[in-house]
């Protein structure tokens, strides 16, 4: 589904992202660990083109990202392209970002009546089943700033299943969260998993890594230091950088 | 012993609740001083202007409410009204192209607040009133071929009261457009990028989710801009336009009462900010709401506030106050 091939990216001087390789497969759930300012978020963003990368080749569904590829020749997308392609990818922020002046439902709702153009009662229909998986029935007509940020998290989740994606990206989608708060959005996300969508997931939940995830990926220094099983990795670490991160986060 | 030395304890406090504090009250003696003294220099002044041996006051009073002032009045509502309009619409696609990645785009933006802003909003009424002496035809099209179209003569096109509201409002749509910046760069990053991942496009994101949470920071200096553009209006006093100041001026030159029409004109100008004023404080305290959660006091419960206590009101906390953008040119004119 995604595919990294040497994957570049620098922001001024400071490189970000050193060459990356990965290739996560249909169904699968990738989970992302590593310090800050390691390059993970960096790397999730360049999958929806957030983040334009400066070398190698990132696809995906066999599709270039923000590119296309004739003969030998790379030809720039245009905006129109780009957020088609982008409409295709949910994504979910560390902080929820989701839309202030609307309510819960017309957060959810609002992208599938105006990118896919759908009716809106079909629009409003789903909006509300999205709504009630996530367990939000009560909150449909409910402000942003009236939710609690695990009930925010999860509108926000709602959001971007509403374009019904192929592929969901999370960047630490549990970091802004009270302690208390986070059980709910990461139940969320292990339904989700268990309904077979394809998840990379950037995040410090080593219970979850654990648990919900089919593969691990920790990075450090824009590089992919160590990747496998998330049981492998987390109870025996083969490279030395991996298990001195891990033995100041279990 | 023990418990008490140890500084701590679960649940309430024991025994009844301690009697509420009562105090007397810091004496303020300089607020009685000054307020003596500027009554003392205001009534001075009321006295001079009331008493002055040549002021008619029976013509400030018969014109105040006669017909050329009432037509005057209605024509400069009209020239605020249309003005603000076109400078409101404008700056608003002004602002979306100034911050466009389309460099021919986002330039002919920023040339257009450059040369408008940079020139007196006199000197651009006067310039539209004298357009037909060097454009006698309004011509669309390229000369020599067929696609050439010969318009009606400017005059006939651009009547005096058009070119007072071309002059307006074209100069206002340049401030607006700095305004709708501030608003546009002050929604958060964070919102645009969650719209375009959901695939929205730039425009759409513009109009369905930025613009909208702008419109807090757009609001109160788009009030300002209309109380100033009302006081403004009297420029087109230069293009002959019939509004308030113009009909004081025109009546004032047949009778010689100039400070009585002075008076007269002043008076209805006050009077009409005024109202715009409360306008204003209102539709702000309506933008606030959901972003406060005490909204500011009404100016009637301020005053009872200060009424009773002598006491000015206690200064709104920065968080209660509307965000004041730093609004690059909006000084004023």
């Amino acid at each position: 589904m995604v595919k990294a091939e040497a994957v570049h990216k620098s922001f001024g001087r400071l490189e970000v992202l050193r060459g990356i390789d990965l290739e996560v497969q249909p169904k699968e759930v990738m989970c992302m660990i590593g310090p800050s300012g390691s390059g993970k978020s960096t790397f999730l963003r360049c999958i929806n083109h957030l983040e334009k990368i400066d070398a190698g080749r990132l696809s995906v569904d066999g599709e270039l990202v923000g590119y296309r590829q004739q003969g030998d020749k790379l030809y720039e997308l245009g905006e129109g392209e780009v957020s088609q392609k982008r409409s295709e990818i949910g994504m979910v922020f560390q902080r929820f970002n989701l839309f202030p002046h609307m309510t819960a439902l017309e957060n959810v709702i609002e992208a599938p009546i105006r990118v896919k153009r759908e009716s809106r009662t079909v629009a409003v229909e789903r909006g509300r089943q999205l709504l009630e998986r996530v367990g939000l029935a009560e909150k449909v007509n409910v402000y942003p700033n009236q939710l609690s940020g695990g009930q925010q998290q999860r509108v926000a989740i709602a959001r971007a299943l509403a374009m019904q994606p192929k592929l969901m990206l999370f960047d630490e989608p549990t970091s802004a969260l009270d302690p208390e708060l986070v059980g709910d959005v990461l139940d969320a996300m292990r339904g989700l998993a268990e309904d077979g969508m394809t998840m990379v997931v950037v995040t410090h939940e080593m219970g979850f890594a654990r648990e919900v995830g089919d593969s691990l990926v920790f990075m450090d220094g824009g590089v992919i230091v160590e990747a496998g099983k998330p049981r492998d990795i987390l109870s025996n670490p083969q490279q030395e950088r991996t298990r001195a991160f891990l033995s100041k986060v279990l | 012993m023990s418990e008490i030395t140890s500084g701590q304890r679960f649940g309430p406090s024991p025994g009844p609740r301690p009697e509420a504090i009562k105090a007397i009250p810091v004496r303020h003696t300089w607020r009685w001083v000054s307020a003596v003294l500027v009554l003392l220099v205001a009534a001075q002044l009321i006295y001079s202007i009331v008493t002055a041996p040549n002021l008619k006051w029976e013509i400030v009073g018969r014109y105040l409410f006669q017909g050329l002032i009432r037509g005057g009045i209605v024509v400069t509502l009209e020239l605020t009204v249309l003005a603000m309009v076109i400078g409101v619409a404008l700056g608003v696609i002004l602002a979306v192209m100034r911050i466009s990645p389309n460099p021919v785009v986002s330039s002919l933006s920023w040339f257009y607040i450059w040369f408008f802003r940079g020139t007196p909003v006199l000197v651009q009424i006067f310039f539209w009133f004298n357009l037909n002496l060097v454009l006698p035809h309004i011509t669309l099209g390229i000369a020599g071929t067929p696609f050439f179209w010969r318009g009606p003569g400017t005059n006939t096109l651009i009547t005096n009261f058009m070119a007072a509201v071309l002059g307006l409002g074209l100069n206002e749509a340049a401030y607006m457009a700095e305004i709708v910046r501030a608003g546009i760069i002050s929604v958060e990053h964070g919102q645009t990028e969650a719209a375009q991942a959901l695939g929205m496009t730039r425009l759409l994101v513009m109009r369905r989710i930025v613009l909208p949470q702008a419109m807090r920071v757009i609001i109160p200096p788009t009030g300002n801009e209309t109380i100033s553009m009302l006081k403004t209006s009297s420029l087109a006093f230069v293009a002959a336009v019939p509004e308030l100041f113009t009909r004081g001026e025109q009546i004032s030159s047949a009778n010689f009462d100039v400070v009585e029409l002075i008076f007269v004109v002043s008076v209805w100008y006050l009077f009409m900010t005024s109202i715009l004023t409360v306008g204003q404080f209102y539709l702000e305290r309506y933008f606030a709401r959901g972003s406060q959660r005490e909204l500011p006091p009404t100016p009637f419960e301020r005053l009872r506030r200060m009424l009773f206590t002598f006491h000015a009101p206690p200064p709104m906390p920065a968080e209660l106050l509307p965000p004041a953008p730093a609004v690059p040119g909006s000084e004023h004119r």
